[in-house]
């Protein structure tokens, strides 16, 4: 790490800042000014293109909670996608339940997974903990591969519903408005966390967790509570997978491409603020979502591998820290 | 809590009814696997003393202050502290516990969040729960203790001197609005003069607020500049008590030791 390096004088007092209220309100502003925008363009693939981009907002914002704030690096990001997206499938075949209450559901189940994970692998630190939660994905994934009723390695269909919610004018365009309010809400939620005493323990004991506990701060507390939270937004993040390609199979669900990405959003964007997350999956979910159109989804993992080697050297401190200067 | 009686006013050393807070070690033995650092440790700390607890480098202080803050669990022996008239046990309590009854450490080393402002590090020292109430009271009490802080309250702590590392250490320590203030090996890294300055403002932030202290100091000279009396810990023993810093001078130990006569 580079924190040996001095910045030049930072400012003395921090510019007053938003409240949680307006950043709620902002958020959903945007959210509504987007959903109107993508409505206007009213094309199929617009809808289908900004879910998929959307769908990483959440993923990388949702990752950042712990990844980010608390410096606690999950490579099992997949395994929370996933669990959120074969919620969709399981509840939505036992209940006959719309996309709704399913997202909540798998805000239950990654919540429940987070937390049971936390509270296996959480007295593990650095490099330990990163591969616990690799490990994770492989079991989630053997589980799923073995279970009949989400289809098993044959995977599942799952079938738009014929008629569309009201005031929407297709499916996909529904489907794209809930990705919005999720990320919308992924993202004021993130940042409330931030900006909350959570955020500042988090952020002690990314820089000293020896010393945070000194000082009186519930260390391990704290970690449960954002891998419960964080764990519960990647798992909504995916709960809307299955309906976005009508399909769904274990290999593409635990893919390689989600537990990448969200590490690599953040890291590009900026892991100590929420905007990092933010830009990070704009930039490199759009450029994919670009690849595959022009190219082919095979070049996508390169390409997150390229730009983030290139973060890595030219920006350590993400998109953000460049705006920001080091801090 | 009596966090009312906080900052500045009542309590004050030795004060009535048993107020302030005062600290009980009885035969702790306390070790790393299969490294003993502590062999029987006992000594008491009444209400508004300050305690060095005086010892070189791998004799145990750091690992004594370790076990009365939780992070490490003696193998026997007794840790309570009395606050106000109310004895409780320390040992198997957590260290957010043991803080929230009021006791605050400021480590060797300092041990700040490099990463995050003066004002954050303040922060987090508030972090109990019966200290948050008197977070803006306990910050404006800093600023005014260090008002060097309060000119960089927007800076990263890690660009900081180490001096005013220090004052953020023991800022930090105060906003936790404590009773018994544990500060640990204060000189390590610092300038002489810098040491003798940061033994006066503990001496300071004592009166002021009323605490009790114990401080474990390798420099033998700055320590009882303040102590009231101390301790000599050599391989995990208290090897000498002394019950004025003439009588710490005048031991044959601490001259062996110390001072090299």
């Amino acid at each position: 790490m580079s924190g040996a390096t001095l910045p030049a004088a930072a400012p003395l007092a921090a510019p007053r800042r938003m409240g949680h209220g307006a950043f709620w309100l902002a958020s959903a502003l945007a959210a509504l000014a987007l959903v109107a925008a993508l409505r206007a363009l009213g094309s199929e693939y617009a809808y289908f293109a900004a879910t998929f981009v959307l769908q990483y907002v959440v993923l990388a914002t949702a990752w950042n909670i712990l990844g980010g704030y608390a410096g606690y690096v999950n490579f099992g990001a997949a395994a929370f996608f996933a669990a959120g997206a074969y919620t969709t499938v399981a509840v939505g075949k036992a209940f006959g339940l719309p996309l709704l209450p399913c997202i909540a559901a798998a805000a239950l189940v990654g919540g429940a997974l987070g937390l049971g994970t936390g509270v296996l692998t959480l007295r593990l630190r650095g490099a330990y903990f990163a591969i616990a939660t690799l490990c994770l994905s492989v079991v989630l994934q053997t589980l799923v591969v073995n279970w009949d009723f989400v289809g098993g390695s044959r995977g599942a269909y799952v079938v738009r519903p014929r008629e569309v919610p009201w005031p929407f004018d297709s499916y996909g365009g529904f489907l794209c408005a809930v990705m919005v309010g999720l990320a919308a809400g992924a993202v004021a939620i993130a940042r409330t966390v931030e900006k909350s005493r959570l955020g500042l323990g988090l952020a002690a004991l990314r820089d000293d967790e020896a010393a945070a506990e000194a000082a009186g701060v519930p260390t391990l507390r704290l970690k449960l509570v954002a891998t419960t939270i964080s764990g519960a937004m990647m798992a909504v993040a995916g709960a809307p997978l299955p309906y976005l390609g009508s399909y769904i199979e274990p290999n593409s669900a635990f893919g390689l491409a989600y537990g990448v990405n969200a590490i690599a959003m953040p890291l590009i964007g900026g892991t100590s603020s929420w905007a990092g997350p933010l830009v990070g999956a704009v930039l490199l979910a759009s450029l994919q979502q670009a690849a595959t159109v022009t190219i082919s989804s095979a070049a996508n993992l390169l390409i997150v591998g390229v730009v983030l080697v290139v973060f890595v050297c030219a920006a350590p401190h993400g998109i953000v820290g460049l705006f920001r200067g080091q801090r | 809590m009596g966090a009312e009686a906080w900052p500045g006013a009542a309590g004050g050393p030795g004060g009535a009814r048993g107020a302030g807070a005062g600290l009980l070690v009885e035969g702790v033995d306390a070790g790393y696997g299969a490294v003993r650092a502590l062999d029987g440790v006992s000594l008491a700390v009444a209400p508004g003393e300050t305690v060095a607890l005086l010892g070189t480098n791998g004799n145990g202080k750091t690992t004594l202050m370790r076990c009365i803050l939780g992070l490490l669990r003696p193998t026997r022996g007794r840790i309570a502290a009395t606050i106000d008239g109310v004895t409780t046990e320390l040992v198997g309590r957590s260290p957010e516990e043991i803080v929230d009854l009021g006791i605050a450490i400021v480590p060797e080393g300092r041990r700040l969040f490099p990463r995050l402002s003066v004002e954050e590090n303040l922060l987090l020292g508030a972090y109990r729960r019966s200290a948050r109430a008197a977070i803006p009271r306990n910050l404006e009490f800093c600023y005014d203790a260090f008002p060097r802080l309060k000119e960089r309250r927007g800076q990263a702590v890690g660009s900081m001197s180490g001096g005013e590392q220090q004052m953020v250490a023991l800022g930090r320590a105060v906003m936790c609005a404590p009773r018994l203030l544990l500060v640990d090996e204060p000189s390590v890294g610092l300038a002489p003069i810098l040491v003798a300055r940061t033994v006066e403002k503990i001496a300071e932030l004592k009166e002021r607020l009323g605490l009790t202290v114990l401080m474990a100091e390798q420099n033998f000279h700055q320590a009882i500049r303040i102590a009231d009396r101390g301790y000599v810990l050599v391989h995990g023993r208290v090897e000498f008590r002394g019950d004025s810093p003439a009588e710490l001078g005048d031991s044959e130990l601490v001259r062996k030791f110390y001072l090299g006569l």
